[in-house]
């Protein structure tokens, strides 16, 4: 059965210069990410995991577990120290970290979409709203002008955004309303890889709950596989069949998403668990 | 005789607690075997680990010791206690449906959107998902007109019914039923002991757990006695 989209292989992102200790002196079991010899930061070590054609992915931990620096490695944000991503797109394997900064541009325009926490990072605020998407669908080849803005009308519809707002700036925008331009961005290319990082963090919960629904909505339409990273075990509930739990840059339990709900295998887990509202 | 679609040998669950440095056992010693058009029903005190062995089957729970033997629409034999995910999450969507005691579900949801659920996830068109969740909620006698409401503000055996309707929906081959009938009234509770009986006559497999001895005499060809279960954990895990 070839159903994955994406295998993950002993992905690493280590700050700092490294020394020999690094790893066996950070971790959960050590309490920390930072090597007490020589100050280098794990910001994550040996992440393994596949992930299927339409599937959601959790990723859940605190600020500092390595959630986050593993779908920036992935998005090409940053770059692993070790390990290995491979992509399979249609009966095409890539190699992620082998391909030259060209392919990972293209890749990264044409396969994936990223939402971030911060509009500011997903969205440029010099253009507006169709601008943004519009140029988005430029790098994936679409040149035509009221193509280009029919299908960026089309998509901010589809965010419930209006269409009316096509041509303001997303600086005038709501928190909530951004980040739905920011979907609509992601999802201009029909990316078959999606990475969400902490998207509804800092909405109000009635907005958080449409965003959700909405990443749903999609994911129920287009297929899309998803990587969805967040410190809300209500987000990870909602939204991912499996979950992976990082602490301290490792990966410390991953399994279906109601069994790491209710039968959480590590200490960290259980008291996360414990102490949800 | 018929083979079996599911044999449990000596499942077994104990969780262990870090932060209080303790081991809970809920579920020990359970055998038993599930066969297509019958109902194997589990029986026992509170603490005995009936839901236990229903979550286990399901992976809810990762069982401490035993094998959960299933065997799969296309006669491969699946060790359930230690299945892949990706595995396991494509045996609920298609073979293994579980109707728990209270219904879970998004408080924006229509009833009709709740029970057409599993077949969305299926991928069925949604006009023709929300026409067979009509078709069923009409069969458990859910009125109509409460199909477009969110299930939140209905009554227990409303809800209950609700709940039974999407598990029910995508016909799985095997069937865990955490005591179906719990709160519903008497008039509902034969319904749905009809539609448990029809169940049986299209195949489909059942272990389930009732409140009611009656309802074990009713419609069990099966009946496990648990006992109260004892700390089991894996030889590996004890050397640790």
């Amino acid at each position: 059965m070839s159903n994955k989209i994406l295998s993950v292989r002993g992905l690493s992102r280590i700050h700092g210069e490294q020394c020999p200790l690094c790893i066996s002196s950070t971790g959960p079991e050590h309490d920390t990410n930072m090597c007490s010899h020589c100050g280098s930061v794990v910001a994550a070590h040996d992440v393994n995991f596949d992930l299927y054609r339409g599937e959601i992915l959790g990723i859940i931990g605190e600020s500092g577990s390595g959630k986050s620096s593993t779908v920036k490695m992935l998005y090409f944000d940053d770059m692993p120290t070790a390990g290995s991503a491979t992509f399979y797109d249609g009966d095409v394997q890539h190699d992620m970290f082998a391909l030259n900064a060209a392919q990972q541009r293209s890749m990264r325009n044409k396969r994936f979409g990223m939402v971030y926490q911060n509009p500011h990072l997903g969205l440029n605020f010099q253009i507006s709203a169709g601008g943004n998407i519009a140029e988005r669908l430029l790098m994936s080849d679409l040149r035509h002008y009221v193509e280009i803005r029919t299908r960026a009308g089309d998509l901010l519809a589809r965010t419930e955004v209006s269409r009316a707002r096509m041509d303001q700036n997303p600086k005038t925008f709501s928190g909530g309303m951004q980040q739905r331009v920011q979907i609509a961005k992601a999802l201009a290319t029909q990316p078959p890889l999606l990475f969400l990082d902490e998207v509804t963090t800092g909405l109000d919960l009635s907005v958080q709950a449409a965003i959700l629904d909405l990443i749903l909505e999609i994911q129920h339409e287009l297929g899309t596989a998803m990587i969805v990273v967040t410190h809300d075990l209500g987000v990870i509930r909602l939204l991912a069949g499996r979950t992976l739990v990082m602490k301290h840059g490792r990966v410390i339990e991953s399994g279906l998403t109601d069994q790491i709900l209710e039968d959480p295998q590590h200490a960290y887990t259980q008291r996360l668990v414990a102490s949800a509202l | 005789m018929n083979t079996a679609i599911l044999d449990i040998h000596n499942y077994a669950k104990t969780f262990r607690l870090h932060e209080r440095n303790k081991l809970i056992p809920s579920a020990s010693h359970v055998n038993l075997s599930v066969y297509p058009g019958k109902l194997t029903a589990l029986i026992g005190p509170t603490g005995a680990g009936k839901s236990s062995v229903l979550k286990g089957v399901y992976r809810t729970y990762l069982p401490s010791a035993g094998h959960i033997l299933f065997r799969t629409a296309a006669g491969e034999i699946i060790d359930l206690a230690h299945a892949d995910e990706h595995r396991m999450l494509e045996l609920r969507k298609t073979e293994i449906g579980f109707v728990t005691q209270f219904l879970h579900c998004l408080p924006r949801k229509s009833a009709l959107d709740v029970v057409a659920e599993p077949l969305f996830a299926r991928g069925v068109p949604t006009e023709e998902a929300r026409g067979r969740a009509a078709d069923l909620l009409a069969q458990l006698a859910v009125p109509a007109h409460l199909w477009n409401v969110p299930p939140a503000t209905f009554s227990g055996g409303e809800k209950q019914r609700v709940n039974l309707a999407r598990g029910l929906i995508a016909q799985p081959r095997l069937l865990l039923l955490d005591e179906p009938t719990a709160s519903l009234d008497p008039a509902t509770t034969e319904r749905v002991v009809a539609h448990i009986e029809s169940l049986k006559e299209t195949g489909i497999a059942m272990l389930a757990i009732f409140h009611h001895p009656d309802l074990v005499k009713r419609l069990a060809d099966d009946v496990i006695e648990l006992s109260p279960p004892i700390t089991i954990v894996e030889p590996a895990e004890e050397t640790v």
